[in-house]
């Protein structure tokens, strides 16, 4: 069998990592043939809606259901006094708070969830919430953190204001906690004496990760066995299973949860949500399935928002430019529940990354959560936990540092870049960098986009805008980011007291085929392509002949699910270690066959070869036949593998991004005229799905940078709760990426691999933004805020007096 | 977004659609392309009880350029238009238009008529019309009769049309000089931030005629004949030019929205309608 083939046309022939092979799931969502929460139709079903309070903070005063009950079809309207006897009326948050599923006495945020209509048909539910008539006696709103930790106002009657909160002490009835790390004083005297101390504000606007699908489930008990199937559009299946089981009381195994197909998730679909609990409880009522799935401005104005942080930073260096401290104190908007979804032990998550990629000898870092009346989440979209708002902040400083030293913003970076020889690198607040070559990496960047040249450009802009001869401004955005992925070590990293280790159960078949099972779930990101290169690289089967499956909790082993750029550094390491353990089965089963002993066969690609007779050798197909029809001494049949993955450090991919803008300062329009996005994620297993991430990735970036937030009016209305006001960027507005790359391994991941679906994103946001401020530079301009859409910049302009 | 439960009705004359609207008054609507309608409706904004569907009813759709006259019948697309090669040639300006009006699937479905009768101060065809100083053509249980464009649009979703009555086409001369249609938005699909409608005609260096109308600055289109006034009979100088970007400032009032506030929407509208003015000038 493949005799006449060479080495490496029988490497070509797995399609193993590094090779750019298609996704085997775009044939189905290509022609619509996928399978999402919302395509399950179940006999009997049932559909819930929600009725919602139109107010940001108010006291329910009264509930009568009475009009809707009396509407043919309706068969329950759920309020908190229905779940209060299952003690379901709240529920746990990811962040060790409790949140109402239904409104008990109040409301906290527009759009909060108030009771749960259940009826025959999705019409009849929608007809009957506007039938559902609410007393509200409205309350004071508080939709500004800083007010809000001033306001004698209690938003939380609930919680003990004297009582510590789940991460310590409170320091007002508003406040959830205080998280610090790093040295607080040596940090102040590094700023007292420093040359030089850059100091800004830095916010980080309110947006919304925005999957095209929006969350949802179908919840079904079969009261006969009493089993409950629960379908739904969850990025952690197994974490939520377990919370079900916690909350309801059902044991585990009679739990089943499945994720189908999900369109899009970007850290919204990791938390649980009222509609879940609300249509579980509804089928357990009624012994039927019942279905919940969010409208778009439902999605917009009630799941988890991601960022509103306010990020007062200090920086100091040497006349010179070296940095000698900084200093980063961040005022947390969490809404009305702390429903954030960090690991336990993190509730800012590792926003200790943000002193990003440079050596930084003395750091501090405070936040501080308040409770505000907005919708509850600070989920990551699109990072690792609050990565982007760390990479934002530092670059900010960074470019902020520059104006203060009057220095070239790159040269700034570059000498102050954790040289390659400094890896594994301490951090000043605490994490340990498994790798990099930071400086590599900037040059080939600079170099690609001929940096110096840019520059003299944009001083010839500056001249002719100042003679009169353009309105258009010239900004080169720069980013160098290092991210922190792949939560995580067991030892420092949990959900709810859940290890972050993620796992991966093989079984060859008799043929030569596979299938691998997976805790984590794709939704979007291609595991059943690349996965299936990592084991057909480990196992020498084709990838063709391997099929991945996720997502469902009967069948897959535990894990922690997919966010946060988790799923190639976890349970991309348990699927390679599970590889290992086929081969060395595998390994023995050739031995014997090839009667030579165990050590004198050796694998090749595809086979083992007995060492130094290369002819004399046995194809994995062939090993995989002789596992299940030879009785092989000492061994058992069958040819599986499971393993289980604590990953001893997280990764820290990183990259170096250039963008080139040319802005309208009449009306505020960008044109971005060139993006170069450089990445180093180590291994890279298929470089077109690589580069797919990084154009998603950065056009999510472009949207936050340049539109897309979550406003609110005083009253706490959302103010942008629909696509014609959220901005969602098309093919239209989305320039060419140019993409690049360098490959420096992780060390300590079998594959060498860091992950790469979101370091566009926290690279991204700063990147876009650096174009902005930079565009005004040379105008005296130091920080505007984000979003930069049309009016803002037009009044940054403006305020800078260019309008004449 | 789940409408409440309306009666379907889909007629294949007017006196059909007629005889619902007389009997239904208030509670009945027509729909036409249902792309500003039905979001109206799924967000129960609009409640209609009684829904006339269009779409048969014979004579409402179709392009006709007759010597000078062009006529679009209300249940023309708006990607009729855009491909549509004698109103290309007899008014260029309704294809630059059209273009920019949403995106190309709402544009399958998005009608003229429906445009312009709607009533939103964000679509783009009432600016447009009242530019074209164009007629519209009315049908009701009275008989038919004609409204200025520019005397139709009363505020925001109040127009002259009668609850009674249909909106079968829209006519106006062909156009002659340069012409221009620039408008500002925040993203494709987007209404207007600011948009303006431009003709301009030219006899040797001096402009004879101009005509303006301005989108999405007050809660209606905006024609400005002040600002038109203000070219005729100059060279386009730059005194000129800025004469009619201030009477244009004189007759609209925008309000704040997420798009901006107001001084931000005045400074954009300036410089949408110099972009404008300059274009359709190099076009004469
Ligand atoms: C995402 C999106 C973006 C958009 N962007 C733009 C844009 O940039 N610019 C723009 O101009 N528009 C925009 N639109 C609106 C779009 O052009 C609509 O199609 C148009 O406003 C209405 O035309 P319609 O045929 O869809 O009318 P419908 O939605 O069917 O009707 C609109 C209203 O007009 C009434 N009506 C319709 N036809 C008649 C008639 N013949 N006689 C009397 N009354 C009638 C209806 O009863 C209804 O009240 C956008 C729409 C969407 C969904």
């Amino acid at each position: 069998m493949n005799k006449e083939l060479s080495r490496e046309e029988r490497t070509d022939a797995l399609g193993g990592m590094g090779c750019k092979r298609k996704r085997v799931e775009d044939a189905r969502f290509t022609q619509g043939k996928g399978n999402y929460v919302d395509d399950i139709k179940l006999p009997g079903m049932l559909h819930g809606d929600f009725v919602r309070s139109p107010y940001a903070h108010a006291r329910v005063v009264s509930i009568n259901t009475d009009a809707a009950m009396a509407l043919d079809g309706v068969i329950a309207v759920l309020t908190a006094a229905d779940l209060a006897p299952l003690g379901l009326h709240w529920m746990p948050t990811l962040a060790g708070d409790k949140q109402m599923v239904l409104a008990d006495g109040k409301v906290l945020f527009q759009g909060q969830e108030v009771a749960f209509v259940v009826a025959k048909d999705r019409y009849i539910a929608a007809d009957a919430v506007e039938l559902v008539e609410v007393e509200y006696e409205e309350l004071p709103v508080l939709t500004d953190p800083f007010a809000a930790l001033e306001s004698d106002v209690v938003l939380r009657e609930d919680l003990d204001p004297t009582a510590d909160g789940a991460h310590g002490p409170r320091k007002h009835h508003n406040h959830i906690f205080t998280w610090e790390v790093g040295e607080k004083d040596a940090t102040e005297q590094v700023l007292d004496e420093a040359d030089v101390v850059a100091e800004e504000m830095v916010y980080y606007h309110r947006t919304h990760p925005c999957p095209l699908e929006t969350c949802g489930c179908v919840a079904s008990m079969d009261k006969v066995n009493g089993k409950l199937t629960l379908h739904g559009t969850f990025q952690a299946p197994h974490a939520i299973r377990t919370v079900v089981s916690l909350i309801s009381g059902i044991e585990e195994h009679n739990i089943r949860v499945i994720s189908p197909d999900i369109g899009g998730g970007f850290g919204n679909k990791v938390g649980a949500y009222p509609g879940y609990v609300c249509s579980v409880v509804a089928s357990i009522v009624t012994g039927v399935p019942v279905k919940w799935v969010e409208d778009r401005m439902e999605n917009l104005m009630t799941t988890a928002f991601a960022r509103d942080y306010w990020m007062k930073g200090k920086i100091s260096a040497t006349k010179e430019g070296k940095i000698t401290g900084l200093w980063c104190h961040t005022t947390a908007d969490h809404g009305g529940f702390d429903a954030c979804a960090d690991p336990t032990k993190f509730p800012a998550g590792f926003m200790n990354i943000c002193t990003g990629s440079y050596d930084i000898p003395t750091a501090y870092l405070a936040v501080d959560g308040v409770y505000t009346n907005k919708a509850p989440g600070g989920v990551s979209y699109r990072c690792s936990f609050r990565v982007t708002e760390a990479a934002y902040f530092i670059e900010r400083m960074i470019e902020v540092l520059a104006i203060e030293l009057n220095m070239d913003a790159a040269e700034l970076r570059r000498i102050n870049f954790i040289r390659k020889d400094q890896f594994p690198y301490q951090s000043a607040l605490g994490w340990e960098y498994d790798s990099g070559d930071y400086h590599t990496a900037w040059d080939k960047a600079l170099k690609a986009v001929d940096y110096d040249g840019l520059r003299a450009e944009q001083a010839q802009r500056v001249e002719d805008f100042k003679a009169g001869k353009t309105r258009k401004l010239m900004g080169i955005g720069l980013t160098h980011f290092t991210e922190i992925v792949g939560a995580g070590p067991v030892k420092n990293c949990d959900i709810l007291g859940l290890g972050m280790f993620d796992s991966c159960e093989i079984r060859i078949h008799p043929t030569g085929s596979a299938i691998a099972r997976l805790g984590t779930i794709s939704q979007g990101q291609g595991h059943a392509t690349t996965f299936a290169q990592i084991l057909a690289t480990e196992i020498g089967l084709p990838a063709d002949s391997i099929t991945i499956e996720e997502g469902d909790t009967d069948t897959a082993p535990y894990g922690l699910g997919t966010y946060g750029s988790r799923s190639t550094p976890v349970a991309g390491a348990a699927t390679a270690m599970a590889g290992r353990k086929i081969r060395a089965k595998a390994q023995m089963i050739a031995a014997y066959l090839l009667e030579v002993h165990d050590d004198d066969v050796e694998f090749d690609v595809d086979r083992f070869v007995v060492k130094g007779a290369p002819e004399k050798f046995k194809t994995m197909k062939e090993i995989a036949f002789a596992a299940y029809n030879q009785a092989i001494p000492g061994i058992e049949p069958g040819l599986e593998a499971v393993s289980y993955y604590d990953p001893p450090n997280m990764t820290y991919p990183f990259g170096a991004y250039i963008c080139v803008m040319d802005i309208d300062v009449d009306t505020g329009e960008t044109d971005i005229r060139r993006f170069y996005a450089l990445d180093d994620c180590g291994t890279r297993i298929n470089p077109m799905i690589i580069e797919g991430q990084v154009h998603g990735g950065l056009t999510e970036a472009l949207a936050v940078a340049l539109g897309q937030e979550i406003a609110y009016d005083d009253m706490g209305n959302v103010k942008t709760g629909t696509l014609m006001d959220f901005f969602l960027p098309t093919a239209w507005e989305v320039p060419n990426y140019e993409t690049d790359h360098t490959v420096t391994p992780s060390p300590h991941h079998p594959i060498g691999a860091k992950g790469v679906g979101e370091s566009p994103h926290v690279g991204g946001v700063p990147c876009f933004s650096n174009a902005v401020n930079d565009a005004f530079r040379a105008f005296g301009l130091r920080h505007t805020h984000m979003p930069h859409d049309h009016w803002r910049i037009w009044k940054t302009a403006n305020d800078l007096g260019l309008h004449g | 977004m789940i409408p409440a439960a309306f009666e379907y009705y889909r007629p294949k004359d007017m006196a059909g659609v007629l005889s619902v609207l007389v009997e239904h008054g208030d509670d009945a609507r027509v729909l036409a392309g249902g792309h500003s309608l039905i979001p109206m409706m799924k967000l129960r904004m609009a409640e209609v009880p009684h829904l006339i569907d269009l779409q048969d009813v014979e004579g409402l759709r179709g392009i006709s350029v007759d010597g000078n006259t062009v006529r679009i019948g209300a249940m023309t697309t708006q990607n009729e238009i855009i491909n549509d090669d004698q109103l290309v040639a007899a008014a260029p300006i309704m294809r630059e238009a059209a273009l920019q009006i949403a995106d190309p699937q709402v544009r399958y479905m998005g009608t003229v008529g429906g445009n312009v009768a709607n009533g939103d101060p964000g679509n783009d065809m009432p600016g447009l019309m009242q530019c074209l100083d164009a007629t519209f053509h009315l049908v009701g249980p009275d008989g038919e009769r004609e409204v200025a464009a520019r005397d139709f649009y009363e505020a925001a979703y109040m127009t002259d049309r009668d609850d009674d009555e249909v909106l079968t086409a829209v006519s106006f001369s062909s156009t002659v000089g340069g012409y221009a249609y620039e408008k500002q938005k925040r993203k494709i699909g987007d209404y207007a931030t600011a948009a303006a409608a431009v003709l301009l005609v030219k006899d040797g260096d001096t402009c004879t005629s101009a005509s303006i109308a301005m989108t999405n600055l007050s809660d209606t289109p905006i024609y400005s004949e002040a600002a038109g006034a203000a070219l005729v009979g100059t060279s386009l100088d730059d005194a000129a030019v800025s004469a009619a970007i201030d009477a244009m400032l004189g007759d609209i009032d925008p309000t704040q929205d997420n798009r901006g506030p107001i001084e931000f929407k005045r400074h954009a509208a300036s410089t949408i309608l110099r972009r404008a003015i300059t274009n359709a000038w190099s076009r004469t």
